[in-house]
């Protein structure tokens, strides 16, 4: 049974479109996120979900009775969702018992006082009753928001940028701790954020959303590795994508060489197309004859990430355990190491049948170094 | 959604309201050009204007130099350094701000005057006669800049030294480094970081100085509102004093506009990480800065409060007087009355402007609280001549249908004094429940929403905890500051309807200083109350300091 969701919504200020036709499913207990820029539309689509923001059209379900269309907006208090504040907003005039149980407002007093013990020692803030906001790190502030959110026991919790505030250590700990919290409650999130390693340490699911478009909607692992669009290869982890061209026979010349893939045949030829080279995809190999200079090099702690110019002049990115070193301005080969490949059309969009079958690739021999010939 | 638009609607009538006084001085002005009538203001201009003008520029100056002069040197002693007494001094240096000008001016002429304790003193020391020596006169041009810089420095202390305060320790380390010594690095960064809030504290002043009545009146000073009053009272000229008032007005805008412009691209906030070690001052540097800090204090609040102190027990059967308690009565009625009309005014307007922020809105709410800067007086004319004329119709039209003339139910009763010190002090309100409201951040009400609360319940469990401070310092501050409202008292009060204020200026008026003692120190004590405010919200604020617009003036 699908907890949420979302059908072809959209929702405009005046003529200014800022969500356009996102629809999107979440199941029971699961854990989604919504990544983007910022201003892509990914909290105008949080707050229509929660009931702040009324729909131009579309519809949104919510244990499949539906609570916004674009005639009706069911009133945030009567949703039975929780949410969870880029600012915390927490209640400066309340305790940390006061503010947890503010919105348990049926249950009874010993409910309370069990529910909020309970949170309590959930977050790891036992004995702080009777402290008020202020007298709490920010880090406290934010755990005490998502309690107060999960008290009621919501039939879902959106969070809004929840860490954003937090500093970067903090976040990460907290992201995993906050997961863990979910799945023990058995809840339903939805999560906004910018921050693509708060989403791969929190979701099930997750999608990125640009100029209020939802490109994708997927695991985590997908979105990595299967992008289904550009401009999702670009926002999500490190990255290189190559211009080439579709050849006669079925294969795709690229800076990298010859690339061949069954695929390919299906493509007319003459195609312009490009393709995604993650750092992972190149290895270091002292005999390939694919060679560029080193431009500069990121420590990564485990790993260093090297950015290469190749001969063509084009810039790659490739990953190298920390303590095999090179240094800046060598010339170095490298050796294509595909599982699969992913390719974009001109329009951005993936084009299919480039997964299951890693493709082979032949450098080019008349491309040669420009270092060595001088 | 008609709701809103009718709500919108009472929010824009609001502004207009608020703007009569100013739109019918506008208005005569406008008259004034179109029908080129210029004889009153050409017999104005040839016997009075020029020397308002000189004096008002004088004493401007003069006021600025001494506020600016008293203000920073206060402020930066007991921000940047250490010495005995500098905590207590800290919140003491704001205690000036209870006293109202005129009644320093008051005390001031009852110690210095000739027949006063000081020259008494000097005669009986030296043998003196009258005629024997010379003595500067309290009652002067240079009276008044005295008189006005001492009451009035607070205001360039308060802004000045949260300025201060929020200056990083980076800044002043950084000129160190660079080679300049504490002397140099107060002159060449903390001086210029702190122009902004000098300017704005010294601009407070200035309107405040504008805006005086008691003061020149009673030091014989002719001003523009001295010039108003009696172009209208002693001259029955009412054209006339509406085209000065026109006048003043001009003098107020352009000072908003000096200011705007002094500060147009200063934007010196500095993120506050560390704030800067004080110099502890030891020997004579410490005595020095002490007697640096006292002595203002000293003269602008410990001997005018020791004066109406020693006026008032020489004058203790008023205290017994039923007459001086129905004084009391109403003046204190009155403060209550207006200060209850004037912040529901502002909850209005601050919700209305919260929740419906269209342009038309917040330009409405934003012309609302201009109020502050027009000199009450200004307002009182306006207001009156706007008044009388309604008032007229009325009478006209109740005689024709009833029979019955009602009198003036406008302008001659409280109606009016309630109406004036809406316009002034509106903006007093409105800017202190708009701090209050931006407190109670708008995630807040949709935390409250999203956890089953209904509209009104959030304002019940949360606006309200929320905000009753901040409603109950508005009413604090609009109360007290209508109880000081001293020309716009005077000019609009129902016949035989007198204050505290009044009462005070009466006393004086008639040379009988010493029975305007009790009403004074009354109006004292009450003044206190907002000072000891303002020194609490300053020395909690002493990480966050207060921001300018935050800050409004406390005395009327």
């Amino acid at each position: 049974m699908s907890r949420l969701q979302l059908d072809n919504i959209h929702i405009s200020f005046g003529a200014l479109h800022i969500v356009r036709g996102v629809t999107l499913e979440l199941k029971q207990g699961e854990i989604g996120c919504l990544l983007g820029p910022s201003g892509c539309g990914k909290t105008t689509l949080l707050r229509a979900i929660a009931g702040f923001q009324a729909l131009q059209s579309g519809f949104i379900h919510i244990d499949d009775s539906s609570v916004s269309d674009e005639k009706h907006t069911l009133a945030p208090e009567q949703r039975g969702v929780g949410m969870v504040f880029q600012d915390f907003a927490l209640f400066p005039h309340l305790n940390v018992e006061d503010n947890i149980s503010f919105g348990m407002r049926k249950a009874s007093a010993i409910e309370r006082s069990k529910r909020v013990d309970e949170l309590l020692d959930r977050i790891g803030l036992p004995g702080y009753h009777k402290r008020f906001p202020h007298e709490l790190s920010g880090g406290q502030q934010q755990r005490i928001a998502l309690a107060r959110a999960l008290a009621p026991k919501p039939r879902l919790l959106l969070l809004d940028e929840p860490f954003s505030s937090l500093d970067a250590e903090l976040r990460e700990r907290l992201a995993v701790e906050v997961r863990e919290l979910l799945k023990k409650e058995g809840i339903t999130a939805l999560l906004v954020t910018h921050d693509q390693q708060e989403a791969f340490a929190m979701a099930d699911k997750a999608g990125v959303m640009y100029q209020g478009e939802l490109l994708q909607w997927d695991t985590p692992y997908q979105l990595y590795h299967q992008p289904k669009h550009q401009l999702v290869a670009d926002f999500i982890g490190h990255g290189v994508l190559l211009q080439g061209t579709v050849n006669t026979e079925g294969s795709l010349a690229s800076p990298l060489g010859m690339l061949e893939h069954p695929s390919l045949l299906q493509i007319p030829a003459g195609t312009p197309v490009s393709f995604l080279v993650r750092p992972d995809d190149l290895v270091p190999d002292p005999t390939s004859r694919l060679r560029g200079t080193i431009k500069a090099r990121g420590f990564r702690g485990a790993h260093n990430l090297y950015t290469i110019e190749l001969a063509s002049g084009v810039e790659i990115l490739t990953l190298s355990p920390s303590h095999e070193e090179f240094t800046v301005g060598a010339n170095i080969g490298l050796r294509p190491e595909f599982d699969h490949l992913v390719v974009f059309a001109a329009d951005h969009c993936e084009l299919p049948g480039f997964h299951d079958q890693a493709p082979t690739v032949q450098p080019l021999p008349t491309v040669l170094p420009k270092t060595q010939s001088a | 959604m008609r709701f809103n638009l009718w709500r919108q609607l009472t929010l824009i009538a609001t502004a207009v309201v608020i703007g009569v006084p100013l739109l019918v001085i506008c208005w005569s002005v406008l008259q004034l050009v179109w029908s080129n009538d210029t004889s009153t203001l050409s017999h104005l201009w040839a016997t009075v204007v020029p020397e308002y003008i000189r004096h008002s520029i004088i004493l401007l100056v003069g006021v600025a130099a001494g506020v600016i002069t008293l203000g920073v040197t206060t402020a930066w002693l007991t921000t940047a350094c250490r010495f005995p007494g500098q905590r207590i001094l800290s919140w003491a240096l704001l205690l000036p701000l209870a006293m109202p000008a005129y009644i320093t001016a008051y005390t001031y002429t009852g110690m210095l005057d000739f027949a006063g304790p000081v020259q008494s003193t000097l005669r009986d020391w030296f043998g003196w006669g009258y005629g024997d020596y010379w003595f500067p006169e309290i009652r002067s041009l240079g009276g008044a800049i005295v008189v006005l810089s001492l009451v009035l420095f607070p205001y360039v202390y308060l802004i000045t030294r949260a300025t201060f305060i929020q200056q990083s320790a980076t800044t002043l380390e950084a000129g160190r480094s660079l080679g300049l010594n504490p002397w140099q690095c107060f002159l060449r960064l903390a001086l210029p970081l702190a122009r902004p809030a000098i300017v704005t504290g010294a601009t407070l002043a200035l309107m405040e100085t504008l805006a005086d009545y008691g003061t020149v009146q009673y030091f014989g000073v002719t001003t523009f509102t001295t010039g108003i009053f009696r172009t209208w009272y002693g001259l029955g000229d009412l054209q006339g004093a509406l085209q000065l008032a026109g006048m003043l007005l001009v003098a107020v805008i352009l000072l908003i506009f000096i200011e705007r412009w002094s500060r147009r691209q200063a934007r010196y906030d500095q993120r506050n990480n560390r704030p800067a070690p004080p110099f502890q001052l030891n020997g004579w540097k410490a005595i020095a800065a002490s007697i640096a800090c006292w002595l203002p204090l000293l003269f602008g609040f410990i001997l005018p409060a020791l004066q109406l102190t020693s006026w008032s027990i020489e004058r203790s059967e008023v205290w017994q007087d039923p007459e001086f308690w129905q004084l009391t009565m109403n003046s204190f009625g009155l403060a209550v009355l207006a200060a209850v009309l004037v912040v529901t005014m502002a909850l209005w307007l601050a919700y209305g402007r919260r929740q419906i922020p269209t342009k038309i809105v917040r330009t409405s709410v934003a012309f609302a609280g201009l109020g502050y800067a027009i000199p009450g007086l200004v307002i009182a004319v306006g207001l009156m001549v706007f008044l009388t004329s309604i008032d007229h119709v009325i009478i006209a039209l109740s005689e024709s249908w009833f029979g019955v003339n009602p009198g003036l139910l406008l302008s001659g009763t409280v109606f009016a004094l309630l109406f004036a010190y809406s316009v002034r002090f509106l903006s007093v309100s409105l800017q202190t429940i708009q701090a209050g409201l931006g407190e109670i951040r708008p995630s807040m009400d949709e935390a409250a929403r999203i956890q089953g609360y209904k509209p009104l319940q959030v304002l019940r469990k949360i606006h309200l905890p929320l905000l009753r401070p901040s409603v109950l310092t508005a009413l604090i501050l609009v109360g007290v500051d209508v109880l000081k409202e001293l020309p716009a008292t005077l000019v609009l009060r129902p016949f035989d309807f007198n204050t505290l204020a009044v009462r005070a200026y009466e006393m004086a008026g008639d040379e009988r200083l010493a029975d305007a003692g009790p009403p004074a120190l009354m109006m004292v004590l009450v003044g206190l109350i907002p000072v000891i405010l303002l020194s609490r919200a300053m020395l909690k604020s002493q990480q966050s300091a207060l921001k300018e617009q935050e800050f409004v003036p406390v005395t009327a």
